[in-house]
């Protein structure tokens, strides 16, 4: 994949602090953010923060990993639905994979997610640890 | 709009072909295609091919271009059908939209995907394309973990113990013996899947379409050809239905995580199409890139219950013989899935049953098959219904 700074640094808004869409129409919430509801089909969408706890909802333990995760084996990988409903996709952090259940109670917290190379930057975002 | 018929299809054996490049396998499935339908290169007026990645496995695009440059026939419409997995799939509904629109009388449509060019991480990298770079991807996922999730989700839902659901590999295994042009023509033992290592829990090594190389093709064409035709038309078949449907990208935007909702869409759209229900398919192949997807594909395009779609594999009711024989080319998993070409693939073989070519896993007079080709987790599904006529 092409490394890229401004790939990252445009998104980082919603990476850092959870912040999502919500259709004003029928209020369906959506992360990331959209400029069109996927329910309705309405385009009148605002921000909105998104909570910062959830439950899983299904897990993957990943032992074969693409390029640039090779050092993070075994790590898991989650959708979370979060109080309001919405749903994240995310890595689970701070727990042991055997110890992961579906519809554990789970809490966001700020991580480094990827290096995009030896020279590249680091990125940062969101991931969920139990609570 | 014409109606369609194939009249030709070629492949390649699937598998690690170190001594050929994409060109090369593309070329030897085109060739073999054009000579089964013993018509020649210069009747190809266009062309359209399924690949997914090209670009990052080969550092090459431009393949309409390219493979034409190959067959010695540039100057033909041509150009690369992407649509992930479904790529093949959906270079077949590009073509018969061609042909059916009046444009064309004869096209070329195939699908080639050169995989082990590299190495197992790097396909991994490819392979996650299929999903979204900005808040998938960055996140570590594979597109095995992605099914995984699915996988999981199943079992929490329906309550379903895993050796039901891997069973669907041992079915593909076991048909794939008799298939000269599969990867693997070798039977497993549900046992042997269980304890193969676990590449995404709980996906196994042995519940997963392996990596491979491979193309196929498909000469279509209109009545009109026929016409003009000089060669026998009886090993002809028409495509009775030719649909795509497209769902969320990614997973986390569905509301049921365990129906791929694309399938509903299109195989609703193509049964109205061909005039049939689910009962009159007497020969179907699934896009099983992972033994819960061939479970789930079976109940999506209307032959189980939702959460039931294992219990047709338990009871045999896929096997030559059943209710709905299915993969007798032993599928994704062991015929094996060069991406871009597994839907091509999947029609040569259905077409094959219809002509009564289908050697030892011949069904008895099958006279209507039905492919499906996901791409993605769903994100895209096409599906082509095909007719023997006599």
């Amino acid at each position: 994949m092409v490394e890229s700074v401004p790939r990252y640094w445009r998104e980082r808004k919603y990476l850092y602090r959870l912040i999502g869409s919500e259709c004003k129409k029928c209020g369906r919430r959506y992360f990331p953010p959209r400029k069109v509801c996927l329910h309705c089909k309405s385009t009148e969408m605002r921000e909105v923060k998104l909570p910062e706890t959830g439950r899983i909802l299904t897990y993957s333990i990943v032992y074969v990993s693409p390029r640039g995760f090779e050092k993070y084996v075994p790590y898991i990988i989650a959708i979370v639905e979060l109080d309001d409903g919405t749903r994240v996709f995310t890595q689970l952090t701070d727990i042991k994979p055997e110890d992961v259940k579906v519809g554990m109670r789970v809490i966001a917290t700020f991580r480094r997610i990827r290096e995009q190379s030896k020279d590249g930057i680091i990125e940062y975002g969101v991931k969920f640890k139990p609570i | 709009m014409r109606n369609v018929y194939v009249l030709g299809v070629g492949v390649t054996k699937v598998g690690e072909h170190w001594d050929k490049s994409l060109r090369d396998l593309f070329v030897e499935a085109s060739l073999n295609a054009i000579k089964d339908a013993s018509i020649t290169l210069n009747d190809i007026e266009a062309l359209f091919v399924g690949n997914m990645s090209s670009g990052y496995l080969q550092g090459q695009e431009h393949l309409g271009s390219l493979l034409s440059t190959w067959l010695g026939i540039p100057g033909i419409a041509a150009c690369k059908i992407e649509a992930a997995c479904s790529s093949g799939g959906m270079a077949f509904h590009v073509g018969y939209m061609s042909v059916a629109s009046g444009l064309y009388d004869c096209v070329l449509v195939g699908g080639v995907e050169k995989m082990t060019d590299a190495i197992t991480k790097d396909v991994t990298v490819a392979l996650i394309m299929a999903d979204d770079q900005e808040y998938v991807a960055r996140y570590g996922a594979s597109f095995v973990a992605l099914n995984a999730l699915v996988y999981r989700a199943y079992m929490y839902k329906y309550n379903v113990k895993q050796e039901d659901i891997a069973l669907f590999s041992v079915h593909c295994h076991k048909y794939a013996v008799n298939n000269p042009y599969a990867q693997f023509r070798k039977e497993i033992t549900l046992d042997d899947v269980l304890k193969s290592p676990i590449i995404a829990d709980p996906i196994h090594l042995l519940e997963s379409a392996p990596i491979g190389d491979g193309a196929a093709a498909i000469v279509l064409v209109s009545d009109r050809f026929l016409e003009k035709y000089k060669g026998s038309k009886d090993h002809r078949i028409k495509v009775i239905a030719s649909t795509a449907a497209t769902d969320t990208i990614s997973l986390q935007d569905r509301e049921d995580l365990t129906t791929l909702k694309a399938t509903k869409i299109a195989a609703e759209k193509a049964y109205k199409m061909a005039k049939i229900e689910p009962k009159d398919i007497n020969v179907l192949e699934v896009h099983d890139a992972f033994s819960i997807l061939g479970v789930i594909h079976l109940e999506d395009l209307g032959f189980a219950k939702k959460g039931e779609g294992w219990k047709l594999v338990k009871e045999g009711q896929i096997e030559i013989g059943g209710k709905i024989p299915t993969n007798l080319f032993g599928g994704l998993k062991a015929r094996g899935h060069p991406v871009g070409a597994t839907g091509i693939y999947q029609i040569a073989e259905i077409v094959w049953q219809l002509r009564g070519e289908a050697g030892k896993n011949q069904v008895d007079n099958a006279e209507i098959g039905l492919t499906q080709s996901v791409g993605g987790v769903g994100g895209t599904v096409v599906i082509n219904i095909l007719k023997r006529e006599r």
